[in-house]
């Protein structure tokens, strides 16, 4: 067992963990935030991405040990209070989901995006940065118009 | 996964030390390759030696004239540097076609070349730029590091520590991507150096390769028209469900008279849809 300390969603949490845990297994299993989903486990789906010092990546292809001293922001961590996050909103506003397994990674996913690229993003850009994420039911339609709403809204909160 | 001890080294030294005394002790970088290999119990290590807690070794350069990249420079960190857009924008255009974002986020070019996948895209440009791996022994040129299906020259124990590109005049990547794993089908990096040109083929065999017929004639001149007629002969290619080898000769062609044509008008599409 090694001991490890990261910050989640604002709060220190130190464990003794086996190595082989990974940061997925650490959120969901130890920490019991089981909004971050596992679909693949090989490193395809995108259902476990969360953001490990602002970078958005698949928590199922990360050691926990790896992540020791960082800031990890999980889609438990969006939100303000009641208040959802603007892109969680856009989600339910454009019925960006419907089984919603996905949608905890794409959220994570779309939010990072937009601080890399910015609020006016076309559709070409969003579907190629979803690349990483694997969606079994909508289409990507509704997810896509999501995505650029959600962006539209980050952009008008920061200014 | 298998038991391992996970080490983080905070110098190359430390790391060295540790894989000179444990044979079955291997270094983690992004681990976007290591760790799913390892999740599926195709390989067993007595230590993994987490090569992120090494200062300095994802910094990007220019030095004496050549782009000097750190072995943990991030995909995303290569395809966002101004230094490498403003020396060898191809490589930039290259990182910004590896998988999806969030591997981008991790995984890393000393992991992408010691791993040597052979759809991976990064060996194509360290074999058609004639790039020089730096690693904690040596030095070892572009073209005596590929050996075969993820196989390099590395010893074991030997640990990249940068890769060394010398600037072409012009260079491009086309890619044909695979169109749900990104890995290149068919990937060519054409480079017009100093010494003539250069053709780079990943993807396509067990391992990157060069193509003399295609570089013999782009030397002469660098256009389309020179490649008309020009059909090599190319050893045992790739054959899978989703690709013939006749067909990936075709698409090499293709891939090629594409870098070509992205040389000359930079502007020009390097990937499929
Ligand atoms: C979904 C997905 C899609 C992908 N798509 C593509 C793609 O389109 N094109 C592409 O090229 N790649 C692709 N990859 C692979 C990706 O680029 C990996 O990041 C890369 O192959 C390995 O880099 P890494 O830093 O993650 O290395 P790791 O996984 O940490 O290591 C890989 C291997 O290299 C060794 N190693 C690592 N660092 C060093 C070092 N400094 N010195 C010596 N040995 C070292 C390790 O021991 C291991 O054997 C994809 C991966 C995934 C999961
Ligand atoms: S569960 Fe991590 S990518 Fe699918
Ligand atoms: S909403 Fe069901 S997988 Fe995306």
């Amino acid at each position: 067992m090694t001991a490890v300390s990261m910050t989640v969603n604002g709060q220190i949490v130190s464990a003794d963990i086996d190595p082989r845990t990974l940061l997925v297994q650490f959120l969901r299993e130890q920490l019991r935030l089981t909004g971050t989903h596992v679909g693949c486990d090989t490193s395809q789906c995108g259902c476990c991405v969360v953001h490990v010092n602002g970078d958005a990546l698949k928590s199922c292809t990360t050691l926990a040990l790896t992540c020791d001293g960082a800031q990890i922001v999980t889609i438990e961590g969006l939100a303000t209070g009641d208040v959802l996050h603007p892109m969680q909103a856009a989600f339910r506003e454009n019925h960006g989901l419907q089984c919603g397994f996905c949608t905890p990674g794409m959220i994570m996913t779309a939010v990072e995006l937009v601080r890399r690229k910015g609020a006016n993003l076309d559709e070409h850009t969003i579907r190629e940065e979803l690349e990483g994420n694997l969606c079994r039911c909508t289409g990507y339609h509704n997810i896509v118009k999501a995505i650029a709403a959600g962006a539209q809204a980050m952009g008008a909160a920061a200014e | 996964m298998y038991d391992f001890q996970y080490l983080r080294p905070a110098t190359v030294d430390e790391a060295s030390r540790v894989l000179a005394t444990q044979p079955d002790a291997r270094p983690m970088s992004g681990g976007m390759s290591l760790l799913p290999a390892t999740k599926q119990r195709l390989s067993h290590w007595s230590a993994i030696v987490d090569l992120g807690g090494v200062a300095g070794l994802d910094e990007i350069r220019m030095e004496h004239g050549a782009l000097v990249i750190g072995a943990r420079a991030r995909h995303v960190s290569v395809l966002s540097s101004s230094v490498v857009r403003a020396a060898i924008p191809a490589l930039a255009e290259l990182a910004e076609g590896i998988g999806d974002p969030l591997v981008r986020n991790r995984g890393t070019i000393g992991g992408s070349v010691a791993n040597a996948d052979p759809a991976a895209d990064y060996p194509a440009a360290l074999l058609g730029l004639g790039a020089t791996v730096v690693t904690n022994h040596r030095e070892i040129a572009a073209d005596d590091l590929f050996t075969g299906l993820f196989e390099t020259a590395l010893e074991a124990g030997e640990i990249i520590t940068a890769v060394r590109f010398p600037v072409p005049k012009r260079a491009a990547y086309a890619k044909y991507r695979h169109p749900a794993s990104r890995y290149a089908v068919v990937g060519a990096f054409v480079a017009e150096t100093a010494e003539g040109v250069r053709v780079a083929v990943t993807g396509a065999a067990s391992h990157v390769f060069r193509v003399p017929a295609f570089e013999t004639a782009l030397s002469k001149s660098l256009s389309q028209d020179a490649l008309v007629g020009v059909t090599p002969a190319y050893g045992d290619l790739n054959a899978d469900l989703f690709a013939s080898s006749e067909y990936r000769a075709h698409v090499i062609g293709e891939m090629v008279r594409r870098a070509v044509q992205a040389c000359l008008h930079p502007s020009t599409p390097s990937r499929n849809a």
